[in-house]
This record gives structure tokens, C-alpha cells and sequence, in this order.
């Protein structure tokens, strides 16, 4: 028997107003693990990767993985995947929380959501039936109200996913957000929801998972979380601290990108550092479906002008983006920024690297104060968070065009080189001149730049790897890679990486849904999503061209800090990294490679 | 005798426990089969974990017909399924709702404290459910309290 799955796929057409189901394809799911994966690989068939992700022919496809709705440690991993509209790329994005589960216990393992609703709408799952109902009364909410009203409309149980305004007016930047506090927020997924009318869906489950080994599952799972209970982060450090807790570390290790990334270090980092998020802030910690890390923060703003707001997060990224990418070091501030975005329903990373990038062009004087209408320097906290505010409203030309993203501000005033961007997608807290890995991840990643699809820094900083050195980094962001496309597609999270490793996901993947599969054959299905993703990429238009950071990261040396001096010459390792992707020197997969992982005639 | 025993200030919300719960007892994974429930009220971000606390005068022992409910010798109201006739009336008599319907409405069920050795307990890695002997069953509350008045005296408050 084949477990872990709930066996269904849920169509939903929003121009027809159609409902159907149909089987899981067991093949892909083998091949292809689910969630990340499997939708990759039905949206790849599905659609032309040419049309304009805001298109009514775009689909927006909602994942889960086998491993969700079980004691599987911190599986409450659920995928959206599409075209992302910030730049084009196959997108997935991924967010924790406990919708996964419910929406496996529903019966699906996936929602495909196809067409465009001419009214805003939203979509309530419970026990086979599936209505499509108006949301004109959700339309314009924020998500936490949106949760709240979606969960009083159908089950005070059910889990639920929206979108903010953000997305409603198609804000490039916009996220999904899940039960009015997790967030998938990269790559504009949400304005592809919102450019649908949909402003969000509630699912309620009634059914059970299966797993296909118990006994083989049961143990797995024991002593993945005994593995997990013995790390620093996972065991007692991810709750304490959240992953705030690396705005010390890196700033320490030099890596931090400081003022629109004119510098990597921070001097005020302590500040805004986790240590202090938790001492000031902290409410207490809060956890994903089944997770023993609880990294989540709920977190409150006890004193000065932003008093009395009460919120979820910031994460490690979010502080950065608000924080040392604006110069920044009121932590009030970067929290009350943090809780905008996410009423508003934008992904933090791009919003405050987007603003970063506004003081940087503001001050280099091309952007001109009858534009903004305020000041907006480097440092300024009270012009960050007003600056937030113009990209939540969108009520203004410049809150419109920083809602866009930080490439097309940009571009808008005639200096692509101030977005810190690949693929036109922010990158985050972690600089590549520093930290040379991380870099060519940045520059490879799918889905434009991203630390989460090979997370270097692991070896890089917090292991025994020589961060400044070029050797080995494009064997180990390949390695990574491929094991987080994997692990993405299995419903876990990156985080179980912290004490796991593949032999150990291979084995909680393998008894649960009875696939013969060990950890090479695991990290093999990871590369051949990777592959498929970039084959996807190639054919909506993108090259070997587009792997390049910022001339920024070449030109100009880190100014201050245990880094100060260096920069980051991705050349250096991508035509071994190509090599290593069995890729030709274009960063095409050549025949062999597509042969090897079942991919032929695909690209 | 050992007792369940939750600190709700513990609780992340996970709901492993409701998994484990179920896959123990039915081997399959399913919240709404779970014995302990976690209940979020989001607007103060809390969790509570709720279950059976094999009350001493149990109502559901006392009102069930065929006295298919009994307690065993270490104090755990058990249901033999053999003599249960599926009347429901201890689902009913349960002022707290710990014991309930399965999700296919074929069977009660209710908290057996897996035997001795919980499997909520096992897989709560906060620390929010303990099963631990009656008698240092409230000693982490006291001591917590105790400190706060130790931290007022030393204070001079």
C-alpha cells in the first residue's frame, strides 16, 4: 500500500465555477515526492511557461507533502506553487502552520486553482463538498480579519489561507498568508491569487492519514525528534530565540548587508538582535503542525509611539530588511514594519530590502522628495516605517511603484544597479561577498535570489566550511539544492535540517508512504525538481545570463567589519557548478543529464 | 500513581500530541480521533491542551448501563468495548467533553493513558504535558510561585 498520501487532487475553475477531483498520479509522486515536486511537475504540463503569470491562464496550485498530517517532525509545510508574478520563474513558495494537515485530512494533497472568478471569492472544503462563495465582504480586509471572518463563516476549527490589500491591488511583492499568522511569501505569489479573485480558502478535515510501515514510521519519527531535541537550534535555542537569534551571528561573521548592502556590517546589530527581540518583545514561542523547535514569535510593543500592537514574528530576515539593510536600529520600529506587512500581506524580505533600496537611490539623488513626499534616509526609522506604510496603502504613484519591488523602483528611475536583486528578486540577510556560497546560490537559485533553496550558511558560518573561500561552495550548493527540493517536496521543514540529514528524511519519506527509496535515491528525486524547475526557467526565457548578482557584490568591497575588503565573484564557481549540474556552458541540462532523471523531452 | 498533568504556558500550539494520540490508538493520524484536543483562542495566542483527568466521581462511569466503564487498580476509568452497547450516555454525562464519539461514529473513545506510559507525554517536546506521580504533581507551579515571592522579598518589596 502507498501511504502518507491522501490520494486526491482537487480542481477548482474559477471562470467556470467547475469543481472536480481526480487520482494522484503514483508515478509522479514517486518521482517527484509531492507537494514542491508534484506540483511542479502538473503546473509544467499544465501551462506555457510564457504567459504572463497574471494572466487568467496562469494556475495557482496549493501542496501539501507525505509526510504532513503526522508525527513527522515539523511537517506542517504547505507549498504554493505557480509562476510567480514578481519575475516569471516557476515559483514555490512555502509556509508552516496547520493547514497542510487539514487539507490532507479533507482528502486532497492538493488544490489547483484554475481560471479567474469575475466577483471576489473564496472556497470552503469540508467533508467532500467544495462551495465557491462571495467574498465581497472579506474583499479589503486585512488577513488577520480575513482569518477570522473566514473561520466565523464556516468552522471555528478550520485552517484558512488569505491574501491582505496587498495583493487585492496586485502589489509584485505580495505573500499568502495562512491562518492569519504564517506566511508563504516569496516570488509574488499572492498577486497571482489576488488577479484571480480569490481572497481565500477554508478547509476543515475530517478524514485520516495512513502511513504505509507503522511500526517503521513510528521509529523514524523518534528518532528524528531525538536527533532534533540534541541540537542547539532545534533542541532549545529556535523557541528561546527564533531565528532572530542570527542577527548576532552573521553580523558577527562580517555577512550582515548593511544600508542597501554598501556594507556588511551592522554597528548597532545588538540592538536589533534576537537576543533583545526576546527580552523586549517576546510573548512566547509557537509551533507548526507537530514542530519541536517552535522558531514562531508572537510578540508585542510595550512601549514608545507604537505601543499596545501585538503581532506575530519578526523572523531573522524581516529584522534585517527593516533593520541593517535601512541602517535602522530601532527594533520598535522594524516590529511595528513587520506587523504592517503582515496585516497587508507583503513579503517582508523584498518590502524592507525595497525601502533599503529607496534611501539608497534617495540619497544618491535620484529620487526626488516630491515623490516621496518626506526624506527617506538611511537610518531613519520613522521614514522606514512610513515608507511601509506608502507599500501596504498603494494609495500614492510612489507607494504603487514600491510596491512593486525594488527591481522595477529601480529601473523606474534609471539605476537597476541599486536593486540588490536576481532574477528581480530581493536577496536576503545573509551577504555574498562575505559569505561566497551563499552567492552563487543566490544567482542559481529557481526561483531568483533565495537562501532557503541551498542553505550554504550552515557550513559556511555556523560549520567548519572557510566562509571567504570559493573552493568546495559549488559542490555544497548543489548538495543543498537538491536535498531541499526534496525535503520541500516531502512536507517538512528546511529547519529539520539543523540535526537531520538525508538518511534520515530518506527513511521518514520511505516508511511512510512505502516507496523503496535511501538517501541517494531521495537527494536524486530533489535534483531532477531542480532540473525541472530550470528547464522551466529556460523555456519562459531565462539563461545563463541571468545567474549573476549584482554588479554591486563585484564592484564594490565591503567597507567595514571582519569581511571589510572583500567582494563576491560568482564566476568563480559557476561553470564548475554547471559542470557539477551536468549542464553545458550555457547552464542547459544536456541530454545525458535529462536522461538520467527521467526528463527527456521535456526541455 | 501517576497523573497527566499540562502547563498551559508551555504549550506552542503544535498539536503533535493530537497525532500521536490518535496514531497510537487507531494507527492512523487523526485529530479528531485524538483523546487530548488543543483548543487555540488566537486573539491571546493561547493553547489548551484538554483531556480526561479520570475524574473520582466519574459521570460517565455512573451512567453508563452495562458498566462497561470501570476503574482499574492505578485509577484509570477504562471502557471494555466488549460490553459497551454505543449508548452515548458518557458522552453526554461528561461535563468537559473528553470523552467523545470517534470521527466515524462507530465507537466512543476516551483517554486510556496509553497503558502507563503516554504517548502525548512522549512526543511533547515543550514540556507542556508531564505524566508525573500525584504527589509532585503541582511541585513546578509551587516552586514557580514561590520564586516570584522570593523574587518580591529579596526585592524588599
Amino acid at each position: 500500500m502507498v501511504g502518507g498520501y491522501a490520494g486526491k487532487i482537487l480542481r477548482v475553475n474559477l471562470t467556470e465555477q467547475t469543481i472536480s477531483t481526480e487520482d494522484i498520479n503514483l508515478k509522479w509522486a514517486e518521482d517527484f515526492i509531492g507537494g514542491r515536486g508534484y506540483g511542479e511537475r502538473l503546473l509544467f504540463d499544465e501551462i506555457d511557461p510564457r504567459i504572463d503569470p497574471l494572466s487568467e491562464e496562469n494556475k495557482l496550485i496549493i501542496a501539501t507533502g507525505p509526510l504532513g498530517s503526522t508525527t513527522a517532525p515539523s511537517s506542517g509545510r504547505v507549498m504554493v506553487i505557480t509562476k510567480g508574478a514578481l519575475n516569471g520563474t516557476m515559483a514555490c513558495s512555502n509556509s508552516g502552520g496547520h493547514f497542510a494537515g487539514e487539507l490532507k485530512r479533507a482528502g486532497y494533497d492538493m488544490i489547483v486553482i484554475e481560471g479567474k472568478a469575475e466577483k471576489p471569492v473564496y472556497l470552503w472544503i469540508y467533508k467532500g463538498q467544495v462551495q465557491i462563495r462571495d467574498a465581497s465582504k472579506l474583499w479589503g480586509k486585512n488577513t488577520k480579519e480575513t482569518d477570522k471572518l473566514l473561520k466565523r463563516f464556516t468552522h471555528p476549527e478550520a485552517s484558512t489561507l488569505q491574501i491582505g490589500p496587498a495583493a487585492e491591488k496586485l502589489s509584485l511583492i505580495s505573500n499568502i498568508t495562512f491562518d492569519g499568522r504564517r506566511m508563504a511569501g516569496r516570488t509574488g505569489i499572492g498577486a497571482v491569487m489576488g488577479s484571480k479573485n480569490l481572497k481565500g480558502v477554508a478547509v476543515k478535515g475530517h478524514l485520516s492519514i495512513r502511513v504505509a510501515d507503522k511500526e517503521r514510521f513510528a521509529k523514524a519519527v523518534y528518532q528524528a525528534r531525538d536527533i532534533l531535541s540534541k541540537d542547539a537550534f532545534s533542541g532549545k535555542g529556535g523557541a528561546k530565540y527564533g531565528t532572530a537569534v542570527l542577527v548576532n551571528v552573521i553580523n558577527k561573521a562580517g555577512g550582515l548587508p548593511t544600508r542597501n548592502a554598501h556594507d556588511a556590517y551592522f554597528d548597532n546589530a545588538a540592538s536589533i538582535s534576537g537576543e533583545r527581540l526576546t527580552k523586549d518583545h517576546l510573548i512566547k514561542a509557537e509551533a507548526c503542525d507537530s514542530c519541536s523547535i517552535a522558531c514562531g514569535r508572537v510578540t508585542q510593543i510595550t512601549s514608545g509611539k507604537y505601543a499596545n500592537n501585538k503581532g506575530v514574528g519578526p523572523e531573522y530576515e524581516t529584522i534585517w530588511a527593516f533593520g541593517a539593510a535601512c541602517g535602522v536600529d530601532d527594533l520598535d520600529a522594524i516590529v511595528m514594519a513587520n506587523y504592517l506587512c503582515n496585516e497587508y500581506g507583503l513579503d517582508t524580505i523584498s518590502a524592507g530590502a525595497t525601502v533599503a533600496c529607496a534611501m539608497d537611490l534617495f540619497e544618491a539623488g535620484y529620487i526626488p522628495k516630491s515623490d516621496i513626499g518626506f526624506d527617506l534616509r538611511f537610518g531613519d526609522a520613522d521614514a522606514m516605517v512610513e515608507a511601509v506604510k506608502l507599500m501596504c496603502e498603494q494609495n500614492t504613484d510612489f507607494g504603487r511603484l514600491l510596491a512593486k519591488g525594488s527591481y522595477r523602483l529601480a529601473e523606474h528611475y534609471g539605476h537597476l544597479e541599486f536593486s540588490m536583486s536576481v532574477k528581480k528578486q530581493e536577496f536576503p540577510a545573509y551577504d555574498p561577498r562575505a559569505i561566497k556560497g551563499i552567492g552563487l546560490e543566490y544567482a542559481t537559485s529557481n526561483r531568483g535570489a533565495c537562501h532557503v533553496r541551498g542553505y550554504t550558511i550552515g557550513a559556511e558560518v555556523l560549520g567548519g566550511l572557510d566562509k571567504s573561500s570559493y573552493e568546495g561552495k559549488a559542490k555544497l550548493t548543489k548538495k543543498l539544492q537538491d536535498l531541499t527540493a526534496a525535503l520541500d517536496s516531502s512536507g517538512i521543514c528546511l529547519f529539520t535540517t539543523f540535526g537531520l540529514k538525508a538518511k534520515e528524511i530518506a527513511e521518514l519519506f520511505a516508511a511512510a508512504t512505502g516507496f523503496d527509496c535511501d538517501k541517494d535515491e531521495f537527494v536524486k528525486k530533489g535534483e531532477r525538481i531542480w532540473n525541472l524547475e530550470r528547464i522551466f526557467n529556460i523555456k519562459a526565457g531565462f539563461s545563463a545570463d541571468d545567474d549573476r548578482l549584482p554588479e554591486r557584490m563585484e564592484k564594490e568591497p565591503i567597507k567595514s567589519g571582519p569581511s571589510k575588503g572583500e567582494v563576491a565573484n560568482v564566476s568563480e564557481m559557476l561553470s564548475e557548478y554547471y559542470s557539477l549540474r551536468g549542464w553545458d556552458k550555457n547552464g542547459i541540462p544536456t541530454d545525458k543529464k535529462l536522461k538520467e532523471l527521467g526528463l527527456e523531452g521535456l526541455l | 500513581m501517576k497523573v497527566l498533568m499540562v502547563d498551559i504556558d508551555k504549550c506552542t500550539g503544535c498539536r503533535a500530541c493530537e497525532y500521536a494520540c490518535s496514531f497510537a490508538h487507531d494507527g492512523e493520524f487523526n485529530p479528531l480521533n485524538s483523546r487530548i484536543h488543543i483548543s487555540e483562542f488566537l486573539d491571546d495566542f493561547v493553547f489548551v491542551p484538554t483531556y480526561c483527568t479520570q475524574c473520582d466521581e466519574a459521570y460517565c462511569m455512573d451512567v453508563c448501563p452495562t458498566k462497561a466503564l470501570t476503574r482499574s487498580q492505578s485509577g484509570v476509568v477504562e471502557l471494555d468495548y466488549d460490553k459497551c452497547i454505543g449508548c452515548k450516555q458518557c458522552v453526554i454525562a461528561c461535563p468537559w467533553g473528553n470523552i467523545k464519539l470517534s470521527s466515524d461514529a462507530k465507537r466512543v473513545i476516551k483517554c486510556d493513558l496509553c497503558g502507563g506510559e503516554p504517548e502525548c507525554v512522549r512526543v511533547c517536546h515543550a514540556g507542556a504535558l508531564e505524566f508525573v506521580d500525584v504527589e509532585d504533581a503541582v511541585l513546578g507551579k509551587q516552586i514557580r510561585a514561590a520564586a516570584n515571592i522570593k523574587r518580591s522579598a529579596v526585592a524588599g518589596v
